[in-house]
């Protein structure tokens, strides 16, 4: 079963072609991770699956609801796709449980007490138990982040979309954020993560997806062979040059 | 000017009176029709946008006493008859609440707008992630420019004088030109202006202080 199907996808911002001819499946369970030099549109791709952005022409099947339909209700589809942003976007205004529990209270209609109760064991899974009463900005980049994490865990979410979720981090914070991901595909979440780490997309990615110009140029199972032999020409640039960079 | 409070206390603590309750009217209203326009004028959808922009740009760019003076002698000569004071305090909530519209626009645009996205991919729908999310960061940022808003609008109110509203610069006139005591008078009717305005001020500076402390430490 796929829980995340385009076809023929076509996306313009205004008269930019952002996302050109995109043909793409993701399993239940599965774990993809998308990369690709900046502006080829990972991030329009990833914002397509909740919505975020309308694609213009093509066929956009998630969890069975069809996002070229205008009658699709965008709030129904959104309650099992969540998303990870690069920059957090905590609750400025709400603790950290408040973060977590406003989803499953407000839109699950759960009661305060069960969604407390289970915001605090998500705490507890991103080792941050300790800080329920805290106010986001008094947290580090990478407790946000896993903050955040817990946020859309709290949804029940049947898939979970991250946007480079390290990119903003200090190199000491990434870890544990990309520790707390893999604990989370391990579970069986299927999960779509655009990202820089290539550690993260050989070890946890059960397949990769290079972008560049608006197209998927590669899409591959044997993500440890991409990364020894990328087979498109702009694949090997992007590759080496991110190689030589880290 | 002691003279004047002793000889014409009731007079000019009448005009207190309805100056505060007119303001009291026109800052509720212009309050709740400013954040509905404000509302219309960044909502996804189009048309409220637009009925939201002319509104705004129409009453903040009439002089207010155009305004008032419209509702107090065109409206009656084709619709209901009103007062006075009536036609002053909705002149006066109708001008002030375009320039409260835009006060609260530029609070609720000033809030990141991944605020709003993170909100809508945790499954809120638009009111919702603008009743939890949005509006409450808004507040904080618009109370010190609405502190300034409602500060006018009391000013503003001695419009009220023009059309017989019975209001504070509406009994100062008449004492004044009765006693020809002006200079006393009108001294005496900008105390009492600022008996309102000044606590008004003070509050505003409080509730920016408490806030913009609260934000350091949160
Ligand atoms: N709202 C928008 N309006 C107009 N153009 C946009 C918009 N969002 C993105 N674009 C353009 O679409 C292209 C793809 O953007 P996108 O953010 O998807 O790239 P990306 O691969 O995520 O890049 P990065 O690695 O820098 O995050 C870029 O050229 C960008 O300028
Ligand atoms: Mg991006």
């Amino acid at each position: 079963m796929s829980m995340i199907e385009f076809h023929n996808v076509e996306k313009y911002y205004g008269q930019f072609h952002a996302l050109k001819d995109i043909n793409f499946t993701v399993d239940n369970g599965e774990v993809v991770t998308i990369i690709g030099p900046s502006g080829s549109g990972k991030s329009t791709l990833l914002r397509c699956i909740n919505g975020l952005e309308l694609i213009s022409s093509g066929q956009l099947v998630v969890n069975n609801y069809d996002l070229a339909d205008k009658k699709t209700d965008m709030n129904k589809m959104r309650k099992n796709v969540g998303m990870v942003f690069q920059h957090f976007n905590l609750y400025a205004n709400k603790t950290v449980l408040q973060n977590i529990t406003l989803g499953p209270t407000a839109v699950l209609k759960q009661s305060k007490a069960q969604s407390e109760d289970e915001a605090k064991k998500l705490l507890d899974l991103v080792g941050l138990d300790n800080k329920a009463n805290s106010f986001p900005d008094q947290l580090s980049g990478g407790q946000q982040q896993r903050v955040a994490i817990a946020r859309s865990l709290a949804m029940k979410p049947k898939a979970l979309l991250f946007d480079e979720p390290t990119s903003a981090l200090d190199p000491e914070m990434i870890g544990d954020v990309l520790q707390v991901m893999k604990t989370i595909a391990e579970q069986g979440m299927t999960m779509v993560v655009v990202t820089h780490e290539m550690g993260f997309a050989q070890e946890v990615g059960d397949r990769i997806v290079f972008m560049d110009d608006g197209r998927i140029l590669e899409d591959r199972k044997d993500v440890s062979e991409f990364f020894k032999q990328p087979e498109d020409k702009r694949a090997q640039e992007f590759l080496s040059k991110v190689i030589k960079h880290i | 000017m002691f003279e004047i409070f002793q000889n014409y206390g009731s007079q000019l603590w009448s005009g207190f009176g309805y100056t505060l309750l007119s303001s009291l009217y026109a800052l509720i209203g212009s309050l709740v029709i400013g954040t509905l326009f404000a509302l219309f004028e960044i909502s996804p959808m189009k048309p409220l946008r637009v009925i939201g922009k002319i509104y705004v740009e129409i009453f903040r760019n009439i002089p207010l006493l155009v305004i008032a003076m419209i509702f107090y002698i065109v409206v009656p000569q084709y619709f209901a008859k009103i007062d006075g004071f009536t036609a002053g305090t909705i002149g006066l909530t109708i001008y002030t609440s375009a320039f409260i519209a835009e006060t609260v626009r530029a609070g609720i645009e000033s809030v990141d707008v991944g605020q709003m996205e993170a909100a809508r991919s945790n499954g809120m729908t638009y009111i919702q992630a603008m009743r939890f999310i949005i509006l409450p960061q808004a507040i904080k940022i618009v109370v010190p420019p609405l502190g300034n808003q409602f500060i006018n609008l009391v000013k503003n109110s001695s419009v009220l004088a023009f059309l017989a509203g019975f209001d504070l610069m509406y009994q100062g006139n008449i004492i004044a030109s009765t006693t020809f005591k002006t200079t006393d008078t009108y001294f005496a009717v900008g105390l009492l202006y600022l008996i309102i305005t000044l606590p008004m001020s003070y509050l505003m500076r409080y509730l920016e202080k408490k806030w913009s402390t609260e934000g350091d430490e949160a």
